[in-house]
């Protein structure tokens, strides 16, 4: 029973791994990359050290196992949060395929202040463009 | 609230230390049972927070874990055919979450399922800006998330 529950967690942590190496090399734009590579290598990192848990019946090495998973799951959607911050804000290039950008001209270029709607985009324009005027 | 759950956890160390296999299974195992005995001894009306919570937090990591592993066998396909069927889009959500915790769970959460990433938060905390990978319908899309995760991590948190 255990071994079978080891295959399968390492087979799916280390196929989901290998689809994010190869979703690398194939995806067309930085977005769509960065978006197949974080999840993908968490989850297959999880499930890798999972199986590790499994293995080994030791507490200190579950224990361990929980808190890695916990700090993984923490921090790895940080980082990408801000990768991709900095690639729209230094204008990455989007593939031709994208449907839809909600996020066009949202950002206050001068104070990177990201507005919440349209509106308050617009009367902010226009203010720029009455203080400039008088 | 705290309380229960520091009873439950002291629970679960006394069954720890009275079978003597400090495993981490055993330690769950200890967990439900204590958890069992005190929803058998609450009387006190305000105590059933805790009773109601637990199952809702079980329930909502399975169903995370679910709705994960069926994104990731949707990109993996993907990724390894030749022919591209994804429609990458940026989309503005509209955040019922208020509180600087609430949303930072959200984000975590919508960022680890695979298709869709956090790009920004707008800085008065009213929108989300997610890229999609597969954005068939924006409303649809919209929906989803309001009616499955954040309806679902709103009744846990509050």
């Amino acid at each position: 029973m255990t071994d079978i529950t080891i295959m399968v967690l390492s087979t799916i942590g280390a196929l989901s791994i290998l689809f994010a190496a190869i979703g690398i090399l194939r995806m067309p734009d930085f977005y769509l990359r960065l978006s197949v590579t974080v999840k993908a290598a968490t989850l297959g990192s999880g499930l890798l050290l999972l199986s590790a848990a499994v293995f080994f019946p030791e507490a200190y090495v579950t224990t361990k196992v929980f808190a890695i998973i916990f700090f993984l799951v923490l921090t790895a959607p940080v980082a990408a949060h801000m990768i991709g911050r900095v690639a729209y804000l230094i204008n990455a290039r989007r593939w031709d395929g994208t449907v839809l950008d909600e996020l066009e001209g949202m950002y206050d270029k001068e104070n990177k202040v990201l507005l919440s709607d349209a509106e308050a985009a617009k009367t902010r324009e226009d203010k720029a463009a009455d203080d400039q005027a008088g | 609230m705290v309380k229960q759950f520091l009873m439950n956890l002291l629970l679960s160390f006394i069954w720890v230390a009275l079978t003597g296999a400090l495993y981490f299974s055993n330690f769950f195992f200890g967990f439900l049972l204590g958890f069992f005995l005190l929803w058998l001894m609450s009387r006190n009306e305000a105590d059933r927070r805790y009773y109601n919570r637990v199952p809702k937090i079980i329930s909502f990591v399975l169903f995370f874990i679910w709705e994960m592993l069926k994104a990731n066998i949707h990109v993996a396909y993907d990724v390894i055919t030749p022919k591209f069927f994804m429609k990458p889009g940026i989309v503005k959500y509209p955040l019922i979450a208020s509180s600087d915790f609430e949303i930072n769970i959200l984000a975590t959460v919508i960022s680890l399922t695979p298709g869709t990433l956090i790009l920004d938060i707008s800085d008065d905390k009213k929108a989300l800006y997610i890229h999609v990978m597969y954005l068939k319908d924006r409303e649809k899309f919209i929906q989803q998330i309001k009616n499955g995760l954040e309806r679902r991590l709103l009744e846990i948190i509050r």
